[in-house]
């Protein structure tokens, strides 16, 4: 059905009781053009726009709990395109015009809201490279503005300024990031995706791949039985290394658990989303009006959805330290999510080496404002099979080449990125 | 998660820092490119019990190799890495 307000005033004229279900719940076919592996918003999205702008309409989501419940419906809802290296620059920025148009080509309320992100400096070095950083987003179009710490006290009175090690000079803002109510983005794409006749299909887990006689992939064996795919495309961040090794494929990325934390509702406090990225702390309020914050992945490897308390610890320090009035606000909920920490902190889009399968993984923990982004770039490389030019530096082989986009000059140790 | 150190007992996660799969092996000088990448970037990223190093940062300051099941978070068995604990002055 297609929402506005007409719809809404009819249905609410009507008591609510003529709403349609959002996306059909579909059964498997034996045979698709496509078959995307995972229900999150990077596969909803990638099915979206195989039929939206690619005319690949004969297209199944398959996921094995139900859509939307892995890191889609467990990370902190930011949106951004701040990125300083070339592949990441671009292709952020990319993601970011599609998010400001999003809820018009989904015909859906996503609460996309740019209000804002800054980056916060600490030090006379740290304000360079932020400086260095805004001056690379402005060259290629993107917005920046850095603050000094006048601009911030009239937006933020409330930040501790004069804390003795980290005293807040100033930030980085960008004013168009901001935050989405991530539930909707999932629900938006399974919305549309299934208005263009794509089958979303729950409770499906992928067992094992079927091959032909060339090896190349030609289908999957799944908890519902066996579905036949000219490409498989797999965006299962979180669990790539487990897909992709049912392909006999190693992977450069490491499964780590990263925590997120929200507290009670409180009244309208944080004008923007905020990174004390010296204090292991970034935050923003929801619009229900609590605060969402994180920090820090817990650091070793795992798969199981909670983390540990060092990290809770070390997140609620980071905020009583930015913030102190914080300190009597009562956490509300805790939880965990696993994420596809790659080698270099980048991304990779990439055909695999096994014909026919197509990766979309090693997000770590920045995966939800690529959602638009990651869906266009993957639904350019399952169609064309050839990398769209934004992606063009997301290759599984760069680590061998020594192309690295690693933004954090951390090397080859995913915890650290 | 708490981590039974063989040097100072049992002591909280926090004074421990994680380095990652105990599996690789540096490769000979000699070994060709293939080997280095596969060492340096490829990961089995195992779900269930992985052996793993530890560095005991907050105590002994000795490197650990820590059996532990990733889906779980249960640790069953701790020993020092080869060669941690063994240094001698001179050596």
């Amino acid at each position: 059905m297609k929402y506005s307000i007409f719809s809404l005033a009819r249905a609410a004229l009507s008591g609510h009781k003529t709403w349609k279900p959002t996306w059909r719940d579909a059964a498997p076919k034996d045979r698709y053009d496509v078959v995307i592996i995972g229900g999150g918003g990077h596969g909803l999205a990638t099915a979206w726009f195989l039929a939206s702008e690619f005319g690949i309409r004969n297209v199944a989501v398959l996921e094995k709990g139900w859509i939307g419940s892995g890191n889609a419906g467990r990370n902190t809802t930011i949106i951004r395109s701040n990125y300083g290296l070339p592949g990441n620059t671009g292709f952020y920025e990319l993601s970011m015009k599609l998010w400001e148009r999003m809820e018009q080509d989904l015909n859906y309320n996503a609460m996309v809201s740019q209000r804002g992100v800054i980056n916060l400096y600490h030090s006379d070095a740290q304000r360079d490279a932020f400086a260095r950083r805004g001056n690379t987003m402005r060259i290629n179009g993107i917005d920046a503005e850095l603050l000094d710490q006048a601009a911030l006290r009239k937006m933020m009175p409330f930040l501790n300024f004069d804390n003795a090690r980290f005293p807040v000079q100033g930030g980085l803002l960008q004013r168009r990031g901001g935050t989405a109510r991530h539930d909707a983005v999932v629900w938006g794409y399974a919305h549309a995706a299934s208005e263009l006749g794509v089958d979303i299909i729950q409770n499906c887990e992928v067992t094992s791949f079927l091959r032909d006689t060339n090896g190349k992939v030609s289908g999957v064996e799944t908890s519902r039985g066996r579905i036949g795919a000219g490409k498989v495309g797999m965006a299962v961040a979180g669990s790539s290394s487990r897909v992709a090794a049912m392909a006999g494929l190693r992977l450069p990325i490491e499964s780590h658990v990263l925590q997120a934390f929200v507290s009670e509702a409180i009244k309208p406090l944080l004008p923007n989303v905020m990174t004390f990225g010296a204090g292991h702390f970034y935050v923003s309020q929801s619009d229900k009006g609590g605060l969402v914050f994180g920090g820090d992945i817990d650091g070793y490897n795992s798969y199981a959805q909670r983390g540990n308390l060092p990290v809770v610890e070390d997140v609620c320090e980071g905020g009583m330290a930015l913030i102190p009035m914080i300190g009597r606000v009562r956490l509300l909920r805790q939880w965990g999510g696993i994420m596809d920490m790659s080698m270099d902190g980048s991304p990779i889009i990439d055909k695999s080496p096994v014909d026919g399968l197509y990766l979309n993984a090693g997000w770590c923990y920045g995966g939800f404002k690529a959602t638009p982004g990651s869906g266009f770039v993957f639904a350019h490389l399952i169609a064309r099979d050839q990398s769209h030019k934004e992606a063009a530096r997301f290759r599984l082989d760069r680590f061998q080449r020594g192309a690295m986009i690693d933004e954090k000059g951390q090397g080859a140790q995913p915890n650290l990125h | 998660m708490r981590i039974v150190c063989p040097f100072c007992g049992e002591r909280e996660l926090g004074e421990f820092t994680y380095l990652g799969d105990a599996k690789p092996q540096r490769p000979p000088a000699d070994a060709g490119e293939d080997a280095v990448y596969d060492y340096v970037y490829l990961r089995d990223n195992i779900a269930g019990v992985m052996s793993e190093h530890w560095y005991h940062g907050g105590g002994c300051r000795a490197w650990l190799k820590v059996t532990r099941n990733t889906l779980t978070h249960e640790i069953s068995a701790v020993e020092p890495a080869a060669g941690a604990g063994s240094a001698k002055v001179g050596a």
